[in-house]
């Protein structure tokens, strides 16, 4: 009876062995590849601290100035810029600007490094099912897995600073661009893709030609849902070191300051919105191209 | 007519199913697509066709959907691999070329015109037609210049900058003939390329390819299911059922002589008028007075000419010779239902 009462798991003395050779192992690895890891990244980190000491020393009045143009570009919405330039002189008021400039610092370089490698997989991905079916379920534990769990392998590696925090970020706002890249060339339409092929393209110039552009709306969603979910890892990459408004978020919430954790909070929304809207707005000017109606 | 073959499709089978080539034996032993389909569980797509294509004509094949007349013109640019068979184009067998030889095949011999279109949505007009040139390297400026040539001819000066979605059907169909024209491909493959569009539209279309093909002279290979479009614009028609041609013919004999129940059913409701030649309901007496009709006159003509002159009969000649004449009576015999139906319903006579 005893056997059914109690699920026969392995004994302690195994499961601490196991647990043993693990963390030596990854420790072994580290060691061995920490520093090769960090001159690997090296380049990254110059491009950071650059960008984020450029974004600080700009003169604020021309970080407006191109807020404004930026969203001008973004979606052709008068609104939308009085409204993103609005919110940037509100938090500079209320004293946050030189946090706000480094989160864009660290969501600008994460998106790009995100939409660097996520197209690319995305392309991949779409180009047979049994790579989609491998990539899947890495891409379900990167969105899933609690982002405590992955810090401490990345911080075992690489200590504590703007590189692992990237890292985090990445790892947790990778996974939807690359699966709404790959839905979005798997949904452009059989029809087109078989007079193209008709016509001799090769796979490039299907890719190219055909599929990444009629699949832009898609990636561009995608886009959109990485840059949020990078704004909502900023007060986790915080407590491995990266600078920005998660760090005030980070003190409010250990010493109970409701004001200083709100405002900084509403910060991070205001960026939200600002980036959402306007990508959002320009992923619809994108399908311009759909709209109907027999014009001449 | 010294016939020119332009494309030899020979001894075609496509199977679809798990593996195809398991059940291949059997499917050319005979086996019908009902037990294919019963004992293996694999769908018999095409079955032993053979088809020659005249060079510069144009080859119609038909059959109701399900017939396999779509995929069997997608055999011949291999937008579908055939399970076994021969395609010969220019002596080349198309199903045995390499990825290469294939890509360039597609690209300066054969080009396509689909029934929903399959233009590009995110480009213009002027940019669609030109696809098929960029795809065969050329620089897009000259591409466009060169395109723009068929952008007037089939009717759309004017409407270069225009996206797809902002045109009607027709007009968007209109654009893929033009793309497909542009790449100087010698045979032109349409896939039900006028099907979705509504019945006044349809014609006018057949009228801008008829037009075209009496000055190009390419070798068109047309798919469709309406037999009327089938013997307005066909020089040759083959009837496709279950996979398998069960008839090839002229328009002509097709309507004369319907190899079956399939067959005859397809003609019952067509206007016969329109499609009969005075030659082949002519007599061979010759009055010496009359008025002369080309013997590849159709009846409908040749009924109204008769009509204007008295209903008096007419005389049929070749090359200017009388070879014949046709009566009036003859000609209304000719229209009137076949036989078959004409003996069950005697008051039809």
């Amino acid at each position: 009876m005893d056997f059914l009462d109690e699920f026969p798991s392995l004994g302690r003395n195994s499961l601490r062995d196991i647990k043993k050779a693990i963390d030596a192992s990854f420790k072994g690895f580290s060691r061995e590849y920490g520093e090769a890891l960090e001159a690997f990244f090296y380049p990254l980190l110059k491009f950071m601290v650059w960008f984020e000491k450029l974004l600080i020393a700009t003169p604020w009045p021309i970080i407006l100035l191109v807020v404004g143009a930026l969203a001008w570009v973004g979606s052709r919405n008068i609104k939308l810029v009085a409204g993103s330039v609005l919110a940037f002189v509100v938090i500079g008021m209320f004293g946050m600007w030189e946090d706000t400039m480094a989160t864009l610092a660290i969501i600008s370089v994460a998106t790009i490094v995100c939409i660097g490698v996520g197209i690319p997989f995305g392309i991949l991905m779409a180009r047979s099912d049994r790579i989609q079916s491998m990539i899947t379920p890495i891409l379900d534990v990167m969105q899933t897995i609690p982002s405590f769990v992955y810090l401490i392998p990345v911080v075992m590696l690489l200590g504590i600073g703007k590189v692992p925090g990237l890292l985090a970020v990445c790892i947790y706002a990778l996974p939807p661009i690359v699966r709404l890249t790959n839905l979005g060339i798997r949904l452009v339409d059989a029809d087109v893709m078989e007079a193209a092929t008709s016509f001799g393209a090769n796979y490039k110039q299907r890719l190219w030609g055909v599929q990444v552009p009629l699949a832009l709306p898609n990636i561009f969603a995608g886009v959109n849902q990485t840059i949020m979910m990078a704004l909502a890892m900023v007060v986790i990459a915080s407590m491995i070191g990266v600078k920005g408004l998660g760090v005030p978020v980070l003190r409010a919430i250990s010493n109970q300051y409701l004001a200083l954790g709100l405002m900084n909070g509403l910060a991070i929304v205001a960026l939200a919105i600002i980036f959402d809207r306007v990508s959002q707005q320009y992923g619809k000017r994108l399908q311009k191209h759909r709209e109907g109606g027999h014009g001449v | 007519m010294v016939s020119d073959i332009k494309v030899s499709i020979k001894n075609l089978y496509k199977i679809f199913g798990s593996d195809p080539q398991s059940v291949l034996g059997e499917a050319q032993a005979g086996m019908s697509k009902a037990d294919l389909l019963e004992t293996h569980g694999h769908v018999l797509g095409l079955k032993d066709v053979n088809i020659d294509i005249q060079a510069r004509g144009v080859q119609v094949i038909m059959g109701l959907s399900g017939s396999g007349k779509s995929t069997l013109i997608r055999h011949i640019n291999r937008l579908i691999e055939p399970t076994a068979g021969e395609i010969i184009i220019d002596g080349e067998d198309v199903l045995a070329m390499s990825e290469e030889e294939l890509l360039a095949f597609r690209r300066f011999k054969a080009s396509m015109v689909f029934q929903k279109f399959g233009l590009l949505p995110h480009r213009t007009v002027e940019d669609n037609a030109a696809y098929g040139l960029t795809i065969q390297g050329m620089d897009k400026a000259e591409a466009i210049e060169k395109s723009s040539y068929w952008v007037k001819r089939v009717g759309l000066a004017g409407f270069e900058n225009h996206y797809p979605a902002q045109l009607s059907g027709g007009m968007q169909q209109r654009v893929g003939l033009a793309r497909a024209l542009a790449t100087d491909a010698e045979i032109l493959l349409m896939d039900e390329a006028f099907s979705a569009l509504d019945p006044l539209i349809r014609t006018d279309m057949q009228d801008v390819l008829l037009d075209l093909q009496s000055e190009l002279h390419k070798t068109i290979i047309f798919i469709t299911h309406d037999l009327d479009e089938a013997l307005r614009i066909g020089d040759d028609i083959a009837i496709l059922r279950d996979g398998a041609v069960i008839q090839q013919g002229s328009p002509q004999e097709i309507v004369l002589n319907p190899a079956d129940d399939y067959v005859r059913d397809f003609i019952k409701d067509i206007n016969r008028a329109r499609v009969l030649e005075v030659s082949s309901v002519m007599e061979s007496k010759k009055p010496r007075s009359g008025i002369k009709v080309e013997k590849t006159m159709v009846v409908e003509e040749a009924l109204q000419i008769s009509n204007a002159n008295d209903n008096k009969p007419l005389i049929v000649t070749e090359d200017g010779k009388a070879i014949g004449s046709v009566s009036l009576e003859a000609m209304i015999a000719a229209i009137a239902r076949p036989e078959k139906d004409a003996e069950r319903n005697p008051e039809y006579r």
